[in-house]
């Protein structure tokens, strides 16, 4: 449970923080708290104090909900449009890749082919009692699904601030896109908690 | 030391259903019908195996109790299946999404004039070159999918609605139709099998005995409530299996043959059905096995302080439910604030957001229809929001 939290929480630490906070502050820009220890001591302390910063001025700005495309009927499949909200935060074609492979992610999960036929046969003939020891092929999907959107997060969308929600935690209705405000280069951890209650506004 | 009791998802669900087994069983809140159903099969199987089964395995053959066993215990899964599973519910929008489609439908609508009703929220979606309407659900706040409904006995909306089957005690939707069709075409089976054998019953004893059949028939009492009981379950359950046949031929539900969706002239032909009936039949009956979308026995992580928002449930869930990325991402959750906090249809009471005291009762016992708007004259004429899905 600690782990992906520490493994999430480095890689967006790694991805807003600046190399300059390793070296000594000198700047009236930079950070500054008066109680900076010399980068030599005290690594290890600016590290944590950064992370803690991240955590309260990583605020959510906004969110964005990505729609079902419903022209081909019924199958889950998600709106390639781009909202305008994502404009300058990523690139098209990145986005639209991954929306385009989590539907075909879903279509994958939801053909009706021999396989499908085959575990609904057989299934059946056992009056299901299967499925309370099996997964099912749709939830092995959802579970690749899960681990592509953790891959995305951590590799593309954390990077630039933003945040995909499984879908399947929205009832499979919308993919969540948060977008959090990027505070790192502005922001200072005596008034960390000022800036975020500002940014709350 | 204390345990601490672990929360689930499932205690903090919205609508009216009922739970059991730390939220592995999901039904209805009503179930007198339902246990009525179970009394009536386990019953009637009860006294064919005393009473039918040792003589006719006996003077007919040993596979008769056999494939009576096999049967009942396949209705009984199939009841049980229906009864116990999540119908394919759609869970409500949490707070962020609910305005982020206020945002859209005001966006749409431009202003309205003081005094006059904002226009009924309907978005048309092209689905194989057919326009269908989705409408928006005041209860859950969302524009339900195609083939949604909202069951005002569940208070759910859910997901390819057929309807609301009092005998099992559930909804039947998308995750547990096959469910029923296979439940109700057994039973049929079963029914039927029960009914044969108690006649064949009867008339090997009259030919034994020589004596007439009504005689031997009112030897065996027993017997004679099966047969009344399988009489009478024949023509509803046989009935209900063949309809059922055509509307999976079809690929249509229930709700849409009652509303008539897609029948008459000047309707909308089905744009489901692949306009072949084994096909239809495959994707009904062989298709995917959906996921519940629910996550019933989920864990919710206690946060400290966070007080419930005034009116939701679901809001008090999202600030307790968070997944490990998102507490690696921010501590606290800044939620936008709905534009309309108490939004409700224009012509009809409040609905609470919150579980207790709502109550959706309509003519309509399956759909809560939020046509307020449109039911009585209106100032101004309605006009559809033709918010055109369209992506590029």
């Amino acid at each position: 449970m600690v782990k992906p939290l520490v493994t999430a929480a480095s890689t967006l630490a790694s991805a807003f923080l600046p190399l300059s906070l390793c070296r000594c502050p000198t700047g009236k820009d930079d950070f500054s708290t008066g109680i900076d220890p010399p980068p030599s001591l005290g690594n290890m302390a600016t590290e944590f104090h950064n992370l803690q910063d991240l955590r309260h001025t990583a605020t959510l700005a906004t969110k964005v909900f990505i729609q079902r495309d419903y022209r081909d009927g019924t199958v889950c499949k998600f709106q390639t449009k781009f909202p305008e909200e994502l404009d300058n935060r990523i690139e098209r074609a990145l986005f639209e890749d991954t929306i385009k492979t989590l539907n075909n992610y879903y279509a994958e999960a939801e053909k009706i082919s021999g396989q499908s036929y085959l575990e609904g046969c057989l299934a059946c003939a056992s009056a299901y009692i299967i499925f309370l020891c099996m997964e099912t092929r749709y939830e092995k999907v959802l579970r690749k699904i899960s681990m592509y959107i953790q891959e995305q997060n951590e590799k593309i969308y954390a990077p630039r601030g933003l945040l995909i929600t499984d879908p399947v935690e929205r009832g499979m209705r919308v993919i969540e896109i948060s977008i959090f405000d990027d505070r790192i280069s502005s922001g200072s951890s005596s008034s960390g908690s000022s800036v975020s209650s500002g940014s709350a506004r | 030391m204390i345990a601490k009791k672990v929360t689930r998802k499932w205690e903090k669900l919205p609508g009216k259903n009922s739970f059991c087994c730390d939220g592995r069983v999901m039904m209805a809140r009503q179930k007198g019908v339902f246990y009525l159903t179970l009394f009536l099969i386990t019953g009637t199987c009860a006294l064919f195996f005393a009473f039918e089964c040792p003589y006719l395995a006996v003077h007919l053959s040993a596979a008769v109790p056999v494939c009576a066993v096999i049967l009942f215990l396949f209705v009984m899964a199939m009841l049980l299946r229906t009864s116990f599973s999540d119908p394919g519910v759609l869970p409500r929008a949490l707070p962020e999404e609910a305005s982020f489609i206020e945002m859209e439908i005001e966006a749409a609508n431009g202003s309205v004039p003081a005094g006059q009703r904002p226009p009924p929220r309907i978005r048309n979606v092209q689905i194989n070159n057919q326009i269908v309407k989705l409408k928006y659900c005041y209860t859950c706040k969302i524009f339900r999918p195609p083939r949604a409904s909202h069951c005002s006995i569940c208070d759910n909306c859910v997901d390819r609605f057929d309807h609301h089957c009092p005998w099992v005690g559930n909804c039947v939707g998308k995750r547990n139709y096959r469910y029923f069709y296979l439940f109700t075409l057994s039973l049929s089976l079963l029914t039927i099998y029960i009914f044969t054998f108690d006649i064949v019953h009867v008339t090997l004893r009259s030919v034994f005995y020589g004596s007439v059949w009504c005689v031997a028939a009112l030897t065996l009492p027993s017997t004679v409530v099966e047969v009344l009981v399988c009489f009478f379950t024949l023509w509803s359950v046989v009935g209900l299996t063949g309809f059922h046949t055509y509307l999976i031929s079809l690929n249509q539900t229930t709700n849409e043959d009652i509303k008539g969706s897609w029948s008459g002239k000047n309707r909308v032909q089905n744009p489901y059905s692949h306009k072949n009936i084994v096909k239809n039949c495959c994707e009904v009956l062989c298709g995917p096995t959906y996921p519940s979308v629910l996550d019933r026995r989920g864990v919710m992580l206690e946060s400290s302080g966070s007080t419930p928002c005034k009116t939701s449930d679901v809001t008090a869930a999202t600030a307790n439910t968070v997944t490990p990325n998102e507490v690696a991402f921010f501590s606290l959750q800044k939620t936008t604030s709905p534009l309309i906090p108490n939004e409700h249809s224009p012509d009809e009471a409040p609905p609470s957001i919150a579980t207790t005291g709502h109550d959706t009762a309509t003519s309509i016992p399956e759909e809560e229809d939020a046509t307020g708007p449109n039911g009585s004259a209106p100032k101004a004429p309605p006009t559809t929001i033709l918010v055109k899905e369209s992506s590029h």
